[in-house]
């Protein structure tokens, strides 16, 4: 006998389901756009994140049949999103939390080391040779164990 | 005692095309088999030239930067192209199918697919030897691996190439053991092998990916020159080293716990005793599966990452030694008062769990924070990870190939010579790891092509030390090679398994079972059932 | 569970013991599939999380670079694809034959349009300067590193349209298997998958059209 995993004697869906799944899906879609119009602060992301898991739900429950589907199916898909969250939150304990405990004492990786001159580097020369203001440019050497750094190791101007 | 049968998977079909074009598990894992085999031996020879180069600290046999690309090559080839593969795909594509009664894994178009994958991606891996072989360590950190002028691309296109094939391996057994089971096998009643490979395939089918991206971002890095890993444009190098080990801890527990699978069916059947604790051990795999994802900070305590990360990852990487743990007691609690014989499959199970316990007690010891920041980097390491890679799954590997031999080839090997080889490999083994353990409490960093004076004799002990360990595999190598000429066949049931593979011929016919198994008792029952030493 | 030769099923393959076992084994690999383009995928999210949690404001000024109104076009032409890939299998199921067939070239032609949608916001943004990582020479935004914006805009967009190419390809592959009549409604096992595949490729673009395009 085989294991069964609900496979249908097959569930044919009305196609007003679909229709009407994929009518909420375009209201959804020009609502999150409308929303993020609107200044909500850090609220934004949580708002635009929310919808589009509303919209990730019905295109899962719906489109892909997990709604009706033997729950299997359904926990495969729920422990991909899980994986993803422990990868995402414990590496963001490190990366937005460096420096939290002790302070970090790094110092600017020096302008003018030798390793520079290096032919791999060349396309670098204009960030590493004096050109502070470019992006990712190096502020002027900094007294160690007194400023705040933030994480990629750039110091903050005071008062940030 | 029949002879060898006449209709098996061997000759039947026959034609290089049969093989080449095959379906059959078994025959797929028979060429897996070989393949690991090969890279075992050309791992091996790399190993054996870094011991060369560390016999003396003046030794010139290499240039530093030509060490640098050995052990990495070492280290590729062994993980790679040997150890991810090595159970699942040779002994594991071979068995489970038999071991749930069925005929064959769900997708065998897919299985041979696996093959071919794993064939080209190897391919690469040899190429990027010869076009300059990548000095990075098969780590391939950042920010070095973005710079540096070897052949970085070839060797992680190379491994990005495998990691479709681990996948697709993985994905294949998940759906054998949901859909496949004989009828009137349920979950709780399948070998606990299968559970292994299981809680296998979940890893490989959730953590591979993440390799594949980190070296697709490591690869349009170099190439394209993105940024992401690199601070002078606003990026991160420890990023990568999340990116990469949130796969390759895991990958850790893809590598043993097929090898603990092994030991749980030799351990039963060599004990003549009925398991103790299945749902123990079946839990505990999936426990192993599910922790593991949440230690791989435990190889960057001395990254750079913030100290509450640390922290974190410290606590949970002692939960993770609970389920081995487990499975440890429930192994010795079955040997206990069993009927012991101590054929080559059980002595390479009791090698397994005094090597493996050292392996594994030493995690725990690396896993302690503070401990860490002053054994990161060093031999001790290097000893921890080999003595649960090697004195782990390897000789989880040899119990189960010594344990499966006369099923694959229908022929037994000589007792004599397996003992032989088998004391050649555990104290060549622990000389050359062993001293290393010592080595990295006194301070000796790895991945060093030489060292301070003070360090010599140790490096010396531990290099003859690994010739006494390719001895023995020397040994068995011709023990093996040469039964498959004149060993004794084996019959069906050599060691008096109650598991569904020994009901078939050895070699077993193509179709596996000519009739659909009936499941009268479960895999260890050896309190219920006599056990059938055809 | 003897397969008798002539008295099962074209599709049904030896070592299964009927088709809805088949059926089931192959949408089970199909999801656990889907599980590890989640996971590829995730790996590119986990990139912008951290990114984005180190630079707000570059990723806020950044943004702005982008078509809105071209993305939002986008969202809508991926979910009318992926309704018109479901009514093409709800058709098989119905033995619609012939229907099924025209949602299936409907799929595969707003696949077209998304992609051509892509081509232009890229052009636009390869004749800017707007490129990833060392190739970056646009100077129209202040802050440090705007490149790392349009990194990730660039490969999280960039995978995920090398996916929608691979799904237009298997979609072309049914079309043509559906065209041959392969299909029934005792048997469509491989066009349910397709559809699963396409099904996800919406979803991911779900997620990436709100992050990267409308960032408050």
């Amino acid at each position: 006998m085989s294991n069964h995993t609900g496979t249908h004697a097959p569930h044919i869906l009305p196609m007003q389901l679909y229709l009407g799944v994929g009518a909420a899906l375009l209201f959804l879609t020009v609502v999150t756009v409308v929303v993020a119009q609107i200044p909500l602060g850090g609220w934004n992301l949580v708002v635009a994140l929310t919808i589009a898991s509303i919209k990730a739900l019905l295109v899962a429950s719906f489109f892909m049949h997990l709604y009706y589907d033997h729950k299997l199916y359904f926990i495969i898909f729920a422990i991909g999103v899980l994986t993803l969250s422990v990868f995402i939150v414990l590496t963001m304990f490190d990366t937005l939390e460096r420096g939290a405990v002790y302070d970090i004492k790094a110092r600017p990786i020096n302008p003018k080391a030798a390793m520079y001159d290096k032919p791999s580097f060349q396309g670098q020369g204009a960030a590493v040779h004096g050109d502070t203001t470019k992006a990712g440019g190096f502020a002027a050497p900094i007294d160690s164990g007194t400023t705040k750094h933030d994480s990629a190791g750039q110091a903050k101007p005071s008062g940030h | 005692m029949d002879g060898i049968p006449a209709y098996n998977y061997l000759n039947t079909p026959k034609g290089w095309k049969s093989w080449l074009l095959t379906r059959d598990h078994k025959r797929i894992g028979l060429m897996y088999l070989f393949a690991i085999m090969f890279f075992f031996m050309i791992g091996g020879v790399f190993a054996l030239l870094i011991r060369i180069q560390l016999l003396t600290p003046n030794q010139a046999l290499v240039r530093p930067e030509t060490y640098n690309q050995l052990f990495t090559l070492h280290g590729a080839v062994m993980i790679f192209l040997f150890i991810i593969p090595s159970i699942p795909a040779s002994l594991g594509n071979f068995v489970l199918p038999q071991l749930l009664g069925a005929k064959d894994v769900a997708f065998p178009r897919l299985n041979l697919a696996s093959w071919y994958i794993y064939v080209v991606g190897a391919l690469f891996l040899i190429y990027s030897i010869f076009s300059g072989a990548a000095d990075t360590g098969w780590t391939f950190y950042t920010p070095y691996s973005t710079q540096t002028t070897t052949s970085v691309i070839a060797t992680t296109l190379g491994v990005f190439i495998l990691g479709f094939s681990s996948i697709f391996t993985g994905l294949n057994f998940i759906v054998t053991v949901h859909k496949l089971r004989a009828p009137g096998m349920t979950w709780f009643s399948m070998p606990l092998f299968c559970w292994g490979l299981y809680a296998t395939a979940i890893i490989q089918v959730l953590a591979t990916p993440v390799l594949g991206i980190t070296l697709i971002l490591l690869i349009l890095e170099r190439l394209f020159g993105i940024g992401i890993f690199d601070p002078a444009m606003g990026g991160d190098p420890v990023l990568y080293q999340h990116f990469f080990w949130f796969y390759s801890h895991p990958a850790v527990y893809i590598m043993i716990l097929p090898g603990m699978g092994i030991i749980s069916e030799t351990i039963s059947v060599f004990s003549h005793k009925k398991i103790f604790g299945y749902k123990a051990i079946a839990f505990s795999s999936l426990g192993i599966a599910f922790v593991s994802f949440m230690v791989w900070g435990h190889h960057m305590f001395t990254s750079g990452q913030s100290e509450i990360a640390a922290m974190i990852f410290s606590f949970l990487t002692f939960l993770v030694g609970i389920p081995s743990g487990i499975k440890v007691f429930n192994w010795l609690a079955t040997m206990y008062k069993g009927s012991i014989s101590l054929a080559a499959p059980m002595i390479y199970t009791i090698m397994f769990l005094i090597l493996f316990s050292i392996g594994g007690l030493t995690g725990i010891v690396l896993g302690a924070l503070s401990v860490n920041v002053h054994m990161h980097g060093t031999y001790f390491v290097v000893a921890h990870f080999h003595y649960v890679m090697m004195g782990g799954t390897v000789m989880a590997f040899l119990a189960g190939l010594h344990y499966w031999w006369p099923k694959i080839w229908g022929r037994l090997y000589s007792e004599f010579w397996a003992r032989v080889g088998a004391l050649l490999i555990f104290i060549g083994f622990n000389m050359t790891f062993f001293s290393q353990f010592i080595l990295g409490a006194k301070g000796m960093p790895r991945r060093y092509s030489t060292y301070l004076d003070q360090y010599q004799p140790l490096h010396g002990f531990s290099s003859v030390g690994s010739f006494v360990l390719g001895a023995g595999f020397v040994v068995m190598a011709v023990y093996l090679i040469y039964s498959l000429f004149r060993g004794k066949p084996a019959g069906n049931n050599p060691w008096g398994g109650l598991t569904l593979e020994w009901t078939t011929t050895s070699p077993p016919p193509p179709e596996n079972f000519i009739e659909t198994p009936k499941i009268t008792h479960g895999p260890y029952d050896y309190d219920k059932v006599i056990a059938d030493n055809g | 569970m003897h397969n008798t030769a002539g008295g099962h099923p074209a599709h049904l393959q030896h070592h299964f013991s009927d088709s809805e076992q088949q059926a089931s084994a192959s949408k089970l690999g199909m999801w656990l599939f889907l599980l590890t383009e989640m996971l590829l995928f995730g790996g590119l999210f986990a990139a912008y999380s951290i990114y984005r949690a180190w630079n707000p404001e570059m990723f806020y000024e950044a943004h702005k670079q982008l078509n809105v109104q071209l993305g939002m076009i986008n969202t809508i032409v991926l979910i009318t694809s992926s309704v018109t890939m479901a009514l093409a299998i709800r058709s098989i199921q119905l033995n619609k034959r012939k229907i099924a067939v025209r949602f299936l070239i409907a799929t595969l032609l707003f696949a077209a349009v998304f992609l051509v949608i892509k081509y232009f916001e890229y052009s636009h943004k390869f004749h800017l300067g707007q490129l990833p990582g060392k190739y970056y020479t646009f100077t129209g935004l202040q802050g440090a590193n705007p490149h790392i914006f349009f990194s990730i805009y660039f490969m999280m967009t960039g995978l995920h349209g090398i996916h929608v190419i691979g799904g237009m390809g298997l979609i072309g592959w049914m079309l043509s298997r559906t065209t041959r009549n392969h299909f029934s409604p005792e048997y469509y096992t491989p066009l349910e998958m397709t559809g699963l595949y396409w099904h996800l490729v919406d979803l991911i673009w779900i997620f990436l059209f709100p992050l990267l395009y409308l960032i408050g």
